[in-house]
């Protein structure tokens, strides 16, 4: 088959750094006359205070309820006006801004933005309101199989004092237990212009991009926060299974997964195109060709890798009724035992390559998923022709060195497993 | 510009060129969906769309894997009450690969046996997996209580003892009745030339024999006269409240008013079911916002009015934050309701609806795949040209008309009250 042009020159987005250390990556589109911000500020969940962890999660909540010269029924006005949904969320590493705005309303609304991330006041009143929601949220997680499988996973595989085993909301006596003093000193702690990057895609010239972001964030000062602390992982020495009996539920999710290796280590691609052949390829690769298609025990069974700054996690998901929960789990017993003791063919290994440098286009398409693409770019230091390199990136990876990963980092004896959901007592 | 076709056998074309990624979206729309469904084959239409990845004739089971990856490209379905659709969507190049595909699952599903089985496990495991969900469960609920004659009122699912008990006969049979390409739209959106692929569409299609119409379900939803309710009492964490109102289809022009106060009392969600309901609307400086989640009694508030061929419901739900008694929410709710119903909105609330629901048809219609979907979407259940007609329709909408829509619609005697009152969850075996 004729190779498609998948990458033609590239993104080749404009990039250029404020005196104040703040990134800002642009690039035109003109599909819609429409513009997606993307802001990303380095002070994740691995930045929540020790003791508090939750504290970025619940700064999300409240960091758009007011600033210095607006309040929080004002915010809302701006943006519903214009039809807008702001977007803030918190992942390990990132604390993001994100939305998508007609182009006509594109100053105004970086204006406010950048107020919100720069001056919050964190009201009082809103923060009491919001612990509330996020309470009810906590709740609503107790009673999820899916979110209690895989929180307990991930306490699982990275113990304490490992930020990546910490629940992102926190518990409801630490949520409970957080003041304004608290959230602002988080925020002056960890918020600064240094570690902050803005994407712009859509409907506007890059050069006015600058020109606004300089406006709303040139003379942003802040001292530079503190490093996190990196934290020796130790990987499993033995198998280990956690039950969470939630017997009022009509199926159980199981979480089965091992700690992996950082996004910047050389057999992150070997990595990448093994995980994808073993859980994602077409309908959930290996995984879901023997739990969905050819047993039919469950909905949904494929796997996700997460390399990241720190080891990330190599998860398997399957959903599954009660009476199948033991076989399902054997069955992932099963094909991490064939992936490790037999490899991948080749074939998989070509169409998981294939798949992936084809795929390109299509993530690339809307201005939210360019927006994505060069704030995951920009936040790993992949380069600005990063699109253009990847396909090479992916054709370097030889069999040898895809089955190699899988031995190293996959094994039944070691895995981590937890099932969450009508079962009590694993069966002997 | 979108171009209409309709082939000899009946299979209606349409085409429209967006040359803005080196992309072609292929969507098959079939005029059924879980309202043809009788009693006993409840969750039929649903379990069809499923059989109908596994293989045909000239696609072997053993290589449906990849036959669109291989294109980098993705392919997926779904079935709702009206409408049962497929989709791919990769490089430009594979629209051979696309049409071939489509054209295959139109006349030569295999539906082996053994298959059958396999998918039954799979469904129930789907069904079990949303009724781990109480907001998914409740709605089901709701909307089965607020529908007592018409098959909008069973969930598309189906019911579970439906789907132990159907055949690979009940499927095949529905397959072959409902799957004609006189029951059927093809859209093409993309990086393509309207003649060529009309010329593509015909060549893989044109030899489809026409079938028999399928027959349509008569029952038309008799007036509902006073309020109905429903409590469900099960173990849970959290407690969920729904109201639902009889509402207008797509057809009706009172659906727009309803549209526009949608977008006042909870912010504007938009029009496509395939990407804008992905998305929260805006919806901070709304009524219901303001006055549920504003005032600390709910953690989230939600409006859904879908577009829908014959007339839906329009559903409100909510969350109750932790402790707060579902009394209270529902009171404060169905006051706020009534507030609308007597004194519809404010020209500003006008305003502000109209401009949320311009600025989500911009964004709600950035990808191939997205506009292919609205054409589709529209074309099954009205016509296409409902799509276009958007902007114009939602800027013609008054403030009298939404008046009257929340007048006529928002009434005690219209609505449907859903509660899901957690019982203590025991962790005991």
């Amino acid at each position: 088959m004729k190779s498609p042009d998948v990458t033609g020159a590239g993104l080749a987005p404009t990039r250029t750094t404020l005196p104040n250390g703040v990134a800002l990556l642009a690039r035109r589109t003109k599909t819609t006359p429409a513009v997606t911000i993307n802001i990303a500020i380095r002070a994740g969940s691995v930045c929540d205070p020790a003791d508090a962890p939750g504290a970025m999660y619940l700064l999300s909540k409240v960091i758009d309820r007011g600033t210095a010269t607006r309040s929080a029924d004002d915010i809302a006005e701006a943006l519903d006006g214009r039809g807008i949904s702001l977007g803030v969320t918190v992942t390990r590493h990132l604390f993001s801004f994100i939305c998508t705005c007609l182009a006509d309303d594109f100053d105004e609304v970086m204006t406010l933005v950048a107020e919100i991330i720069r001056t919050p006041s964190l009201p009082e009143d809103e923060l009491e309101t919001r612990k509330g929601e996020v309470l009810t949220m906590l709740r609503q997680d107790e009673d999820n199989p899916g979110v209690r499988a895989t929180e307990a996973l991930m306490e699982l595989l990275y113990p304490a004092p490992h930020p990546y085993g910490r629940r992102a909301k926190g518990t409801a006596g630490i949520v409970e237990g957080l003041n304004r003093d608290r959230l602002e000193a988080l925020h002056t702690s960890r918020f600064a212009p240094g570690e902050t990057t803005i994407v712009i895609v859509g409907d506007v010239e890059p050069g006015h991009a600058e020109a606004v972001a300089s406006r709303v964030f040139g003379d942003w000062k802040a001292p530079k926060p503190a490093p996190v602390a990196g934290v020796k992982l130790a990987p499993a020495a033995a198998r280990r299974q956690v039950v969470i009996p939630m017997m009022n539920k009509a199926q159980a999710d199981i979480a089965y997964g091992f700690t992996t290796l950082v996004r910047s280590d050389p057999e992150y691609y070997a990595c990448w195109l093994m995980n994808h052949a073993f859980g994602q390829y077409s309908m959930s690769g290996r995984l879901g060709d023997s739990i969905r298609e050819r047993q039919g025990m469950a909905y949904y069974a494929y796997s996700t890798l997460d390399a990241n700054l720190m080891e990330g996690p190599l998860l398997i998901r399957a959903g599954v009724g009660a009476a199948n929960i033991d076989r399902a789990v054997a069955s992932i017993d099963e094909e991490v035992r064939k992936l490790v003791t037999d490899g991948l063919t080749q074939k998989e290994l070509d169409d998981s390559r294939q798949f992936l440098i084809y795929a390109m286009p299509r993530a690339l398409e809307t201005n939210a998923g360019i927006a994505n693409y060069l704030q995951t770019t920009e936040f790993f230091g992949l380069g600005l022709d990063y699109d253009v390199r990847m396909p090479d990136l992916l054709r370097s990876v030889t069999l040898d060195q895809a089955n190699a990963v899988a031995k190293k980092y996959l094994s039944v004896d070691r895995a981590s497993v937890v099932i969450a959901g009508p079962y009590s007592t694993p069966s002997a | 510009m979108l171009r209409r076709a309709t082939l000899d056998n009946g299979l209606t074309v349409l085409v429209q060129e967006e040359h803005t990624a080196p992309l072609a979206s292929v969507w098959c729309w079939y005029k059924v969906g879980s309202k043809d469904e009788r009693a006993g084959l409840t969750g039929v239409s649903h379990w069809v769309e499923h059989m109908n990845f596994k293989g045909t004739t000239n696609i072997p089971r053993d290589q449906v894997k990849g036959i669109i990856e291989q294109f980098g490209g993705t392919w997926n379905g779904y079935t709702w009450i009206d409408q049962t659709t497929y989709l791919e969507t990769a490089t430009k190049d594979a629209l051979d690969r696309m049409l071939f595909i489509e054209a295959e699952r139109m006349a030569n599903g295999l539906y082996h046996p053994d298959d059958c089985e396999s998918e039954r496990t799979v469904i129930i495991s789907e069904l079990h997996g949303g009724e781990n969900d109480p907001d998914q469960f409740l709605d089901q609920e709701v909307v089965a209580t607020a529908f007592k004659a018409h098959p909008y009122r069973h969930p598309t699912i189906g019911w579970l003892t439906d789907l132990e008990t159907m055949t690979r006969d009940d499927l095949y049979g529905y397959y072959r009745r409902y799957y004609v390409p006189n029951n059927a739209s093809l859209v093409i959106v993309g990086d393509v030339d309207t003649d060529d692929a009309l010329r593509r569409a015909e060549h893989h299609f044109g030899k489809i024999p026409r079938g028999a119409l399928p027959p349509r379900q008569r029952t038309v939803e008799p007036e509902q006269t006073g309020e109905r309710r429903v409590t469900i009492r099960k173990p849970g964490t959290t407690a969920y409240l729904k109201i639902a109102y009889h509402s207008p289809a797509i057809d009706d022009p009172k659906f727009y008013a309803l549209l526009v106060l949608d977008a006042a009392l909870t912010g504007a969600y938009g029009l496509n079911l395939w990407s804008s309901f992905r998305l929260p609307p805006p919806q901070r400086s709304t009524r219901l916002y303001r006055a549920l989640v504003g005032k600390g009694l709910a953690s989230a508030v939600n409006g859904s009015l879908l577009p829908t061929q014959l007339p839906f419901v329009y559903i409100i739900s909510v969350t109750a934050t932790d402790g707060t008694p579902l009394a209270a929410v529902e009171g404060e709710l169905v006051d706020e309701l009534g507030k609308a119903a007597r004194d519809g909105i404010t020209p500003a609330e006008l305003v502000k609806a109209k401009a949320q629901l311009n600025a989500r048809l911009v964004f709600e219609n950035d990808s191939v795949t997205n506009i292919a979907h609205q054409i589709g979407y529209f074309e099954t259940i009205a016509g296409a040209d409902v799509f276009t007609r958007f902007r114009p329709r939602i800027a013609a909408v008054t403030l009298e008309e939404v008046a009257d829509a929340a007048r006529t619609i928002l009434t005690e005697s219209n609505r449907t009250v859903g509660w899901f009152d957690p019982l203590p969850v025991s962790e005991v075996a």
